[in-house]
């Protein structure tokens, strides 16, 4: 039955023998942790027939599957690891930039390889000379590091010179800058003493200083891969075939890019719509939250028009297509998302608002030392070794290091406490931040509904419920079933059940007719049904009997209210922006403790709300999950979203939690403050240790012994400095905090 | 002094097994999984020696 959506794929291969028929998918398993979890999954994707191997990797949370598509499909593969509890998801193949990040990552280690052995061996030779080697061995170590040193310079500091060269021609000034300058500078002075005889060779520094920035750029590297295997390339999220019924009733697999507007599509309960549509035939519940927000399923019938990206739930639905692609309303929002994104692309990170006054410094300290040696000795040989010397011993080895390594030991802490940090960006983003925007349903609140009163019912009466409840594929249904369950119900077992989808279901039990389902279903009286509560309600009728009544609310998440509070203990304005009904909106502002929310709001207006509250000068954190939140993650200054939410969410947000806890937001900002704080310290060790050698320098002192123990000496603190986040409670002033929250050990 | 002619190459060398070493390893894929290899040793074989219930 799989086999027409295959058909591309087994197309070509069908005239090969068996073998060669085999294709390889990368699935994204984020929950993957242990090794228990490891060989769950290997295990059950091998017992899989057609699966020939299958590999997890648990850095980048992803498994490797080599299977032959005649055989099985992907969606079997995923749903043998949904039975065993893992969510996966297809990685987009067709994502370039997964493929280019993984490549520039190997480049950059076989760079830092080529420097880490060119600086071991030549240091070797320096530390000859420097003991006092006599001219000829002095020589002749010079000829040989320069051997070493000039290939593996040329090698190892392609990733320098290539951003140097992009700055620059683009009129501006980054770090990249003043380190290409001293490195190539150095190089050539080097060579030429060498040539000369002379006295001073820095290939040491030269090949010291790659080393110690491309340990810098690897950690840097490090943290956004680790972050970003578990968050992009997941574009599941828009169906990618769908099932079309043609004029004779019969149902064709086609491909998303071919249908058109016109066409007839068949949606089976369980489903992602494909396309927007209008609805022919069938009724069922449709799962509208990651366009609306709206929690409670609505129901839906001929007539009803159905978004892309909402899922159908409990009936088949054949609908008329209205738009496809680029034009549903999914298409949009994304659209939309990404506008607002191309915003945030003009922040300036914070080592690179370093390099733009340190640079044009450093420069002008070096032309003025070239100058005023000239002026002063004449020798413009002299001159040049000065300046050079000045330029070496102020190249941004500390600076370089400064930032990267804290933000690599920031975000490893804040993986340990399940939150993705997708690049240093977004640490330093956060650690500005002055209020918090709240989403409500997912975000807030777990999402799934939650059995919260109930009219008086006898133990009968429920077991009959749980009976029903039990085999519908209805979420409120599933709530009422795990809450009676709970409750040490048993289900009684019902006969001739039918379910009526986006009604309800209709059984026989002792002769009498019971049903369970929407109050309108179950005649519930208008008076009642009108009293507009926050929620949904599931009625059970029996009989002739007036209906009863179970009222089920979107739960919220354990600790929000604490969370909240802690936010505004930080001094952080907290506001609450929603798609859903106003008075349940409400309820939820008061249960956490939010003053400021609003109900019924579309995407573009949470966008437009952030947009002219970052133009007053806020900076704000957006947290959400839904994709009528995309917007407005792209707008926010930084952003953050559960690892529930819809893909695209998790591909706009800066940063993406894992678990249930909401705790994990004011932590998660904590951690950004105290690794900002560290940065700064970084800094003004690095500005410190330049107050100290760069006079050591201009006045000519600057050996190459001198500038290698600088160096390294001040590599060393910074990156000793950033270990201390490591071991430092979350951050010293959130210490009352922790107090309150009383989960901290004594 | 002449000894320095014979340890430069020898040192230059074995700096270079281990970089040659490190490229092979990371051409090889040994570095695309931290920390998986860690866990593994967890995972029991599945050839490993049947063992039946209640023997153990």
């Amino acid at each position: 039955m799989n086999s027409p959506a295959h058909a591309p794929h087994t197309g070509d291969v069908a005239a090969d023998p068996a073998p060669a028929s085999v294709e390889t998918a990368v699935l994204v398993i984020p929950s993957v942790h242990c090794a228990g979890c490891i060989s769950r999954i290997e295990r059950s994707l091998l017992q899989l027939t057609g699966v020939e191997t299958a590999r997890v990797n648990l850095s980048a949370r992803q498994a490797t599957v080599r299977w032959d598509p005649a055989v099985t499909t992907i969606d079997r593969l995923i749903a043998a690891l949904e039975a065993e509890g893992f969510d996966a998801r297809p990685l987009a193949e067709a994502d370039p930039s997964v493929k280019l990040e993984a490549d520039h990552g190997r480049q950059l280690l076989k760079a830092l390889a080529v420097a880490g052995f060119a600086a071991g061996n030549v240091m070797l030779l320096s530390v000859s000379v420097w003991s006092g080697a006599e001219a000829a061995t002095r020589d002749l170590l010079h000829w040989i590091s320069a051997l070493i040193a000039l290939p593996a310079v040329v090698y190892a500091g392609r990733p320098f010179f290539g951003s140097a060269w992009h700055a620059l021609t683009h009129r501006r000034l980054n770090m990249d800058v003043p380190i290409s300058l001293a490195v190539i500078l150095a190089a050539a002075m080097s060579l030429f003493e060498t040539v000369t005889g002379g006295q001073h060779a820095y290939f040491d520094a030269s090949v010291m200083l790659l080393f110690f920035l491309l340990s810098g750029r690897c950690l840097d590297h490090m943290m956004r891969r680790r972050a970003r295997s578990a968050v992009t390339g997941l574009i599941g999220l828009k169906a990618t075939s769908a099932i079309v019924v043609d004029d004779a009733g019969g149902h064709i697999t086609t491909p998303i890019s071919k249908i058109s507007a016109g066409m007839q599509v068949l949606v089976p309960a369980g489903d992602r719509v494909a396309t927007d549509g209008v609805i022919v035939e069938g009724h069922s519940d449709l799962d509208r939250s990651l366009i609306t927000g709206e929690a409670v399923p609505e129901h839906v019938g001929p007539g009803s028009s159905i978004e892309a990206g909402t899922i159908n739930i409990s009936g088949p639905l054949t609908i008329e297509v209205t738009a496809n692609g680029d034009d549903t309303v999914l298409a949009e929002i994304v659209s939309l998302m990404n506008a607002a994104e191309q915003g945030r692309a003009r922040y300036v990170r914070l080592a690179d608002r370093a390099a733009r006054i340190y640079a044009p410094l450093v420069h002008i300290a070096a032309l003025v030392t070239f100058l005023g040696w000239l002026w002063w000795s004449g020798d413009w040989h002299v001159s040049l070794l000065t300046a050079i010397a000045v330029l070496i011993i102020t190249c941004p080895c500390a600076l370089g290091l400064a930032v990267p390594a804290v933000h690599v030991v920031a975000s490893g802490r804040l993986f340990g406490q399940g939150v993705l940090v997708k690049d240093g960006s977004a640490l330093e983003r956060l650690a500005e931040v002055d209020m918090v925007v709240f989403d409500k349903t997912g975000t807030l609140t777990t999402g799934k509904p939650n059995l919260v009163a109930m009219d008086p019912m006898s133990s009968d009466d429920l077991a009959i419920a749980a009976g029903l409840a039990r085999l519908s594929s209805h979420p409120l249904a599933h709530a009422v079933d795990d809450a009676l369950t709970a409750r040490g119900i048993e289900p009684v077992k019902m006969e001739d059940v039918v379910e009526h989808p986006g009604y309800g279901m209709a059984a026989m039990h002792n002769g009498q007719t019971v049903r369970l389902g929407s109050p309108e279903w179950c005649r519930v009286s208008e008076d009642d049904a009108a009293q507009e509560t926050p929620g949904s309600q599931l009625c059970l009728q029996l009989g002739s009997r007036p209906a009863r009544k179970f009222t089920l609310e979107d739960a919220l998440r354990e600790d929000a209210a604490q969370a909240v509070a802690q936010l505004r203990r930080r001094g952080l304005r907290t506001v609450l922006l929603s798609g859903d009904l106003a008075p349940a909106v409400k309820q939820v502002a008061r249960q956490v403790g939010i003053d400021e929310f609003h109900g019924r709001w579309k995407p573009q207006d949470k966008a437009a709300f952030i947009r002219s509250h970052q133009n007053t000068g806020r900076n704000i954190l957006m947290v959400g999950d839904g994709l009528n939140d995309a917007p407005a993650l792209g707008t926010a200054h930084v952003s953050m979203a559960p690892s529930n939410a819809c893909d695209i969410t998790g591909t706009a947000a800066g940063l993406v939690f894992l678990g249930s806890r909401l705790q994990v937001v004011p932590d998660a900002i904590a951690t950004a403050a105290a690794a900002r704080r560290l940065v700064r310290q970084n800094f003004a060790f690095a500005a410190a240790y330049n107050l100290v050698a760069v006079p050591i320098a201009v006045v000519g002192l600057a050996s190459p012994l001198v500038a290698a123990i600088a160096m390294s000496a001040s590599s060393l603190v910074v990156t000793a400095n950033a270990l201390r986040l490591q071991w430092r409670p979350i951050a010293a002033t959130t210490n009352q905090m922790r107090n309150v929250n009383g989960r901290s050990k004594p | 002094m002449n000894i320095i002619l014979v340890l430069i190459p020898v040192a230059l060398l074995l700096g270079g097994i281990g970089l040659a070493a490190f490229l092979w390893a990371l051409k090889s894929g040994q570095f695309e999984d931290l920390d998986g290899a860690a866990e593994r040793i967890l995972i029991e074989d599945d050839d490993a020696p049947d063992r039946t219930e209640g023997t153990d």
